[in-house]
């Protein structure tokens, strides 16, 4: 079994890990360091659940091979809260009822986090669009996108 | 998924070598989103991984000396739809990849991945093809440049041989509009069921020339030679557009699969031509991006 060593630095804390080549970002943060926050759905990159941001920018980190991301910078759904408390897209969520089994929850916060950071006031269009890459089976999604308007509203 | 070595090259000459030595064992990974999935379901059985995400030359979106617009193959899908240069030239390119998959994917999805995966249905390749691009290959004994039409040659088989790699895209200055349309049932993380890209150069009224490329109703980015040949010169009326789209549906060759029958696709590839085609004579870009 071939192992490497890899260094990630995940929500600020440095990390030093020897990994079997083949484990993905999404074992890593799940089996390796326990971040349960990040859910494996689909194992395929189409659900979204896995999202996470690696050096900024949204991914499906259940198709990142860890060992490609060597000194990256990762922010998991652990390292979201703002001064201890949910942010203002969570909030909303849980306000709005975008929020039912919870599955998806961690993949469309970060994605929503990704979104807002480039776009602090998307349409509802460009919404809709952004989060085409997150599923949610118990939603359908309306209350999701108030969600993110709202925090998108609320934000100075 | 089976075990494999895996290597970081930091240089292009280093990269080079480590594929010679493994002489077609080694795959290249970029982005990862096909080979992960073909790694994950023993379609693809690597014994080593070589990582070009540090190569730098293979990064970037620049404007050359000859006036071309370099695209390097680790571009992500992500930066070609944010990027001025190819908004302002090319906007059918840009259009093409900010409608592939979901935006987390195309934050680390390649050029290069889509082109060098050769998927009948590879979204980047219509457009560019339109464009007249070519691409850049370079392996441990020098480098190549072939026109991007040539570099498909069947379902999942590209031009590249054993150790080569593909270096960049290279677009030339653009002749004429070009538009990209994508047909499938989702807007977003969805496979072209038809794909259709067309380019017209106008003069004094006439289609000086003419490019249409259909994606996914072939093995591989089929070029409407007959099609085109029917638009050069001409004055485009509603029966010479409607002529060209005909003769474009008897051009391809698609079969039947999951995502529509041989029959639907060659009735959707006469509908996009002569849409593609009408949008472009009267000046309206379907995607004004």
């Amino acid at each position: 079994m071939a192992k490497i060593l890899v260094s990630l630095s995940v929500n600020g804390d440095p990390h030093e890990l020897y990994l079997d080549t083949r484990r993905t970002l999404l074992d890593v943060l799940r089996d390796e360091l326990g971040l349960l926050g990040t859910h494996r759905g689909c194992d395929a990159g189409d659900c979204g659940a896995c999202t996470v941001h690696v050096d900024g920018l949204p991914m499906t980190s259940c198709l990142l091979l860890a060992a490609d991301y060597h000194g990256a910078q990762i922010t998991t759904v652990e390292g979201v809260l703002d001064d201890g408390k949910p942010n203002s897209l969570q909030q909303a969520l849980v306000e709005k009822g975008g929020i039912q089994c919870g599955f998806c929850t961690p993949g469309f916060v970060m994605n929503g986090l990704a979104l807002l950071s480039e776009k602090p006031r998307p349409t509802e269009a460009e919404t809709r669009a952004w989060l085409s890459g997150n599923l949610c089976r118990c939603t359908g999604y309306v209350k999701i996108v108030d969600a993110v308007m709202t925090a998108a509203r609320q934000s100075p | 998924m089976q075990a494999f070595d895996h290597h970081t090259p930091q240089t292009l000459p280093e990269a080079l070598a480590l594929l010679a030595q493994h002489d077609g064992t080694a795959r290249v990974i970029a982005g990862g989103t096909d080979l992960m999935l073909y790694m994950k379901s023993g379609k693809a059985e690597p014994e080593t991984i070589v990582n070009i995400k540090k190569l730098q030359p293979l990064q970037g979106i620049s404007a050359t000396n000859a006036g071309d617009l370099r695209l390097g193959a680790l571009v992500t899908l992500r930066e070609l739809t944010r990027s001025p240069l190819v908004l302002e030239s090319y906007p059918s390119v840009a259009h093409a990849a900010g409608f592939m998959a979901s935006e987390q994917i195309r934050s680390f999805a390649t050029v290069g991945g889509n082109l060098c995966n050769a998927s009948p249905s590879a979204d980047l390749a219509p457009p560019l093809i339109a464009r007249s691009a070519s691409a850049h290959i370079v392996s441990a004994d020098g480098e190549r440049e072939i026109p991007l039409e040539d570099f498909f040659r069947g379902p999942g088989e590209s031009a590249l041989h054993a150790g080569e790699l593909l270096q960049a895209i290279n677009i030339p200055p653009p002749k004429g509009n070009a538009v990209y349309i994508k047909h499938a049932p989702r807007a977003f993380m969805d496979i072209a069921v038809v794909g259709v890209a067309a380019r017209l150069e106008l003069a004094a009224g006439r289609c000086r020339t003419a490019s249409i490329l259909l994606g996914a109703v072939a093995p591989t980015p089929l070029r409407a030679r007959q099609a085109e040949a029917a638009l050069a010169g001409q004055s485009l009326t509603d029966d010479i557009i409607a002529n060209a789209a005909r003769i474009a549906s008897e051009e391809c060759a698609p079969i039947d699969d999951i995502r529509g029958s041989a029959w639907y696709r060659r009735r959707m590839v006469g509908v996009l031509t002569r849409r593609a085609l009408t949008a472009l004579s009267n000046a309206q870009p379907l995607h004004a991006r």
